[in-house]
C-alpha cells in the first residue's frame, strides 16, 4: 500500500480532532463540574474550590476551541451541516459558557455584597453549558435528525454527561484540597459516579440500536472479541472506583490523584468506543471524513504548523499545571 | 424577518460586543509590561500598584474577550456556512494558526501571570507577561490578515467555486493587510491610553492624589499624545490603500454619487440612497479630491461607477465621521492634558471631568470604523468571490431572532456589570491610594505576604 496524502490528512485531522475533543472533555469537565458543585457547597468552600481551578480554566476551554477550530478548517462541510442542525443547543451552550466565564473574574472584582449574585451565575452557567454538551451529544449519536423520542434521549444524556462533569469535579477537589472539603467531595464523587456509569451505558447501547451500520460494527465476529476489553475494562474502572470512594481519603493524602485519572481512563475508553462506532463518518451515515475535508494543500499547511506547535503546547501546559500544582490556597492577584 | 438580515445583526452584535475587549487587552497587555519593567528598573512601588490595579482589568477584560471569542467560533458554522465552504480553504488554516500559536500562549501564560506571582521568579513573572502580551498581539496578526484578505483577497484561485491557496505569503500579506493592522493596533494602544487616563483622572477627581494614580494618568496622557498623531498619518494612508483596492468604499465614505474632479470634503449631510442625492449637505469644496488624489482636480470616484454593486452609503458615510470626529477630540484631549502634566504638573478640574467619559472614546471610535471597513465591503462577504446573502445558512428566521434578543439583553447587562466594575476598581484604588497592601518582588517564591483584594 502506498502512502497517499489525500488520504492520510483527513484520516490524521480526524485523529487530532478526537485528541482535542477528548482532552477538552476531561479538562474542561472538572471545572465544570466543579461549577456543578457549587450548588451542594459552602461560602468558604466555593472559594477554595475557585482557587482550585482559576489558573487553569481559560487553557481548559481553549482545547474546546481547537476542536471546534479543527472541525471548521478540516472539515468545513460537516461544521456547516452539525452547527446548523444543532443550532439552538449551541446557542445555549454558548449562554452557558458567556455566564460562567465571566463570573469567574466577576465574583472577584464586585463589591463583596454582589458576590453571591456572581455564585449563582457561575452555577447556572455551568449546568447550561454541562447539559448542553449532553444534549448535542445525545442527538449527534443518533444521526442528528431527531424526533422527540430522540429529544428525550439527548435529556438523559445531558443529566449523564452533567453528572459526570461533577464526577470530575469532585475528583479535582478531592485532589487540591484538604480536609473536610476534601471528605465531603469523596461523597460528592460517589453519587455523581452512579448517574455517569448510567449514562455511559445508556449511549453504549442506544448507538448500536439507532443504527445498524453501528451495531454491525460491534456484534460481529471476531470484532466483537477485539473489542470486548473497551466495556468490560470500563466497568471494572467504575467498580475499582466506587469502591475507592470507601477509603478516600487515605492517610498522608496518598492516591489523591488516583480518581480523577480513572475517570480520565474511562471517559477516554467510552471515547474510543464512539470513534470506532462513527468511523469513517463525521457526520453519521452521511458524510464521511474524507468528502468533507478541505483541500490538501490546505490541510498540509495546517498540520506542518500543529506538528511544530502542539508540543509546545502540551508542553508549557504542563508546566502551567506544574507551577499551580499542590493543595489550593486563597487565589490573590500576585 | 429575513434570517440573512437577523443574521447580519447576530454576528454584528457578538463581533460589536467581541472586538471592545481584545482593543483593550492587545495594548493593555503591553502597558502592564511597562509598568513592571518600571518597577524592575526603579524598585518604585507605585509602579507596581499601578500595575495590580490595571492588571484587574486585564484578567476582566480577558474573560470576556475569551467568551465571546468563542461565541464567534460557533457561529462561522450556525449562520455562515458558506462562508467555510466556499473559501474555507484560505480561511481555515488562518484561524487554525492563530488559535495554535496566539490562543494557548495567552491562556498557559495567563494564569502565571495572574495568580503566579509568589509562585515563579520575578524573571519567569514577567516572560510570562511579554508571552500574554506577545500573544494577544500574534492573535490580531493572524485575524487582521484573515479579516484584510476578505477585504482584498490574493493568493488564491477559484476551481469549482472554491477557494485554493496558491500563494501563502500572497494570502497573509494581502495589500490591505499592512495597513489594517498598524491602524488597528494603533487603535487598541489608544483606546487603552485614554482608559488609563480616563479611569485615573476620575480617582483624581475623587481626590487621590497617590503616586500610582499620577503614574498611571501620566503613562495614559503621554502615550496618547505620542499615538494620536501617529494614528492620523496611519489612517490617512490606509485611507488611500483603501482608494486603490476598493474605490467604491470610499465613494460611500464621501457619500459621492458622481465619479469627477473637484469633488467637496462633506462634512455634515443626509445621504439620501433613493435620490443618489445629498440633503442638508455642508461641504469644504475641492476637499476630497485634495485629501485623496493631493490636488483640487483629483479625480474622486462616484457611486455612478458601481450600479448595485456598492455598500449602503448612510451608515458607511456616517461611521466615517464619527470615527474622525472622535479621533479629532481624542487629538484635542490628549495634547492639552499631555501640556498641563508637562508644564504645569496638575490637571484643571474641568479638563479632567472631560477625560473620564472620554475612557470610551477608543471604543467609539473603533466601533465606527469597523462598521464604516465591514459595511463598506458588502454586498461582498469576500471582495468579488462570495456575496453575503450565498453565505448565510439554513437557519429559520425564528431562531435567529430568538437567539439575537437573548444575545443582546445579555451583552448589554454584562457591559453594564464590567463598566460597573471598572468604576468600582477605580474608586477603590482611589481610597486606598498608596496605602494598598501590596505583595513583594522577591527571587524566591511563595515567600512573600498576599496582596490583599
Amino acid at each position: 500500500m502506498t502512502f497517499d496524502w489525500p488520504t492520510a490528512l483527513p484520516l490524521i485531522f480526524a485523529g487530532l480532532m478526537g485528541l482535542a475533543i477528548l482532552i477538552y472533555v476531561i479538562l474542561d469537565g472538572f471545572d465544570l463540574g466543579i461549577g456543578i458543585l457549587f450548588a451542594v457547597a459552602e461560602d468558604g468552600e466555593q472559594d477554595t474550590m475557585i482557587a482550585a481551578i482559576g489558573p487553569f480554566w481559560d487553557a481548559n476551554e481553549t482545547w474546546l476551541v481547537l476542536a471546534v477550530g479543527l472541525l471548521l478548517v478540516a472539515f468545513p462541510m460537516a461544521h456547516g451541516v452539525i452547527l446548523s442542525a444543532l443550532y439552538i443547543p449551541v446557542f445555549v451552550l454558548l449562554v452557558g459558557l458567556i455566564l460562567r466565564g465571566v463570573a469567574f473574574d466577576f465574583r472577584a472584582k464586585v463589591p463583596s455584597g454582589k458576590k453571591h449574585r456572581w455564585n449563582r451565575i457561575f452555577f447556572l452557567g455551568s449546568v447550561i453549558a454541562s447539559l448542553a454538551q449532553g444534549y448535542m451529544l445525545g442527538v449527534y449519536v443518533l444521526g442528528l435528525d431527531v424526533g422527540l423520542g430522540g429529544m428525550a434521549f439527548g435529556v438523559l444524556v445531558a443529566f449523564c454527561l452533567a453528572a459526570a462533569y461533577a464526577a470530575m469535579g469532585a475528583a479535582w477537589v478531592i485532589y487540591k484540597t484538604e480536609g473536610e472539603l476534601q471528605k465531603k467531595a469523596v461523597r460528592w464523587l460517589r453519587t455523581a459516579l452512579v448517574l455517569t456509569a448510567l449514562g455511559m451505558a445508556a449511549v453504549s447501547l442506544a448507538t448500536p440500536f439507532a443504527s445498524p451500520r453501528i451495531f454491525d460494527k460491534w456484534f460481529v465476529w471476531p470484532q466483537i472479541l477485539y473489542l470486548s476489553p473497551l466495556p468490560i475494562l470500563s466497568a471494572l474502572l467504575f467498580l475499582w472506583l466506587w469502591r475507592q470512594t470507601f477509603h478516600l481519603p487515605k492517610p498522608d493524602d496518598r492516591h489523591a490523584l488516583t480518581p480523577f485519572l480513572t475517570l480520565a481512563a474511562i471517559f477516554a475508553l467510552g471515547f474510543a468506543g464512539l470513534a470506532w462506532s462513527f468511523y469513517p463518518f463525521v457526520v453519521p451515515d452521511r458524510l464521511t471524513i474524507w468528502q468533507a475535508a478541505s483541500a490538501t494543500e490546505s490541510l498540509a499547511i495546517i498540520l506542518v504548523g500543529t506538528v511544530v506547535v502542539l508540543p509546545i503546547i502540551i508542553f508549557y501546559s504542563f508546566y502551567a499545571y506544574r507551577v499551580f500544582g499542590g493543595k489550593a490556597t486563597d487565589l490573590t492577584y500576585d | 424577518m429575513d434570517p440573512l438580515i437577523l443574521s447580519r445583526i447576530q454576528f454584528g452584535a457578538n463581533i460589536s460586543f467581541h472586538i471592545l475587549f481584545p482593543t483593550i487587552t492587545i495594548a493593555l497587555g503591553w502597558v502592564l509590561l511597562f509598568f513592571k519593567l518600571r518597577y524592575n528598573a526603579t524598585n518604585d512601588s507605585a509602579w507596581m500598584r499601578a500595575y495590580f490595579t490595571w492588571v484587574k482589568v486585564f484578567a476582566l477584560s480577558f474573560a470576556m474577550g475569551v467568551v465571546s471569542g468563542v461565541t464567534m467560533s460557533f457561529q462561522f458554522g450556525t449562520n455562515w456556512p458558506g462562508y467555510m465552504e466556499h473559501v474555507g480553504n484560505i480561511a481555515g488554516p488562518l484561524l487554525a494558526f492563530e488559535i495554535l500559536t496566539a490562543f494557548f500562549l495567552e491562556a498557559a501564560f495567563l494564569g502565571i501571570m495572574l495568580f503566579g506571582f509568589r509562585r515563579v521568579s520575578n524573571r519567569v513573572h514577567t516572560l510570562a507577561t511579554v508571552l500574554v502580551a506577545g500573544g494577544t498581539t500574534l492573535s490580531a496578526f493572524w485575524i487582521i490578515a484573515l479579516n484584510s484578505w476578505m477585504q482584498t483577497p490574493a493568493g488564491f484561485e477559484m476551481i469549482d467555486g472554491k477557494a485554493h491557496a496558491v500563494d501563502w505569503w500572497a494570502i497573509v500579506f494581502n495589500p490591505s493587510m499592512p495597513y489594517r493592522l498598524v491602524h488597528m493596533l494603533l487603535a487598541s494602544g489608544l483606546t487603552v491610553s485614554f482608559l488609563v487616563s480616563g479611569l485615573s483622572a476620575l480617582r483624581y477627581l475623587n481626590g487621590d492624589r497617590s503616586e500610582s494614580m499620577w503614574k498611571a494618568l501620566r503613562t495614559g496622557v503621554f502615550t496618547a499624545a505620542i499615538l494620536i498623531p501617529i494614528q492620523i498619518f496611519a489612517g490617512d494612508q490606509h485611507g488611500l490603500n483603501t482608494l486603490e483596492h476598493q474605490p467604491q468604499k470610499i465613494a460611500a465614505m464621501e457619500a459621492n454619487w458622481n465619479t469627477g474632479p473637484n469633488v467637496p470634503l462633506v462634512l455634515f449631510a443626509l445621504p439620501d440612497e433613493a435620490a443618489k442625492e445629498n440633503r442638508f449637505e455642508i461641504a469644504i469644496p475641492d476637499g476630497a479630491s485634495l485629501v485623496l488624489r493631493h490636488s483640487t482636480d483629483g479625480v474622486v470616484p462616484g457611486l455612478n461607477d458601481y450600479p448595485g454593486n456598492h455598500p449602503p452609503v448612510f451608515p458607511v458615510f456616517w461611521g466615517f465621521r464619527i470615527m474622525v470626529g472622535t479621533g479629532l477630540l481624542m487629538l484635542a484631549v490628549s495634547w492639552s492634558a499631555a501640556f498641563f502634566l508637562k508644564r504645569r504638573h496638575s490637571l484643571p478640574k474641568p479638563l479632567a471631568m472631560l477625560m473620564v467619559p472620554m475612557a470610551l472614546s477608543g471604543w467609539l471610535a473603533t466601533l465606527a470604523g469597523w462598521y464604516t471597513t465591514e459595511i463598506g465591503r458588502q454586498p461582498w462577504l469576500v471582495t468579488g468571490v462570495l456575496k453575503t446573502a450565498d453565505a448565510v445558512g439554513p437557519v429559520a428566521g425564528s431562531h435567529v431572532a430568538l437567539t439575537l434578543a437573548v444575545y443582546l439583553i445579555l451583552y448589554v447587562l454584562l457591559l453594564l456589570a464590567y463598566l460597573g466594575v471598572l468604576v468600582h476598581l477605580a474608586l477603590k484604588a482611589a481610597k486606598d491610594g498608596d496605602s494598598s497592601p501590596l505583595p513583594g518582588v522577591m527571587k524566591a517564591a511563595m515567600s512573600q505576604p498576599a496582596a490583599g483584594e
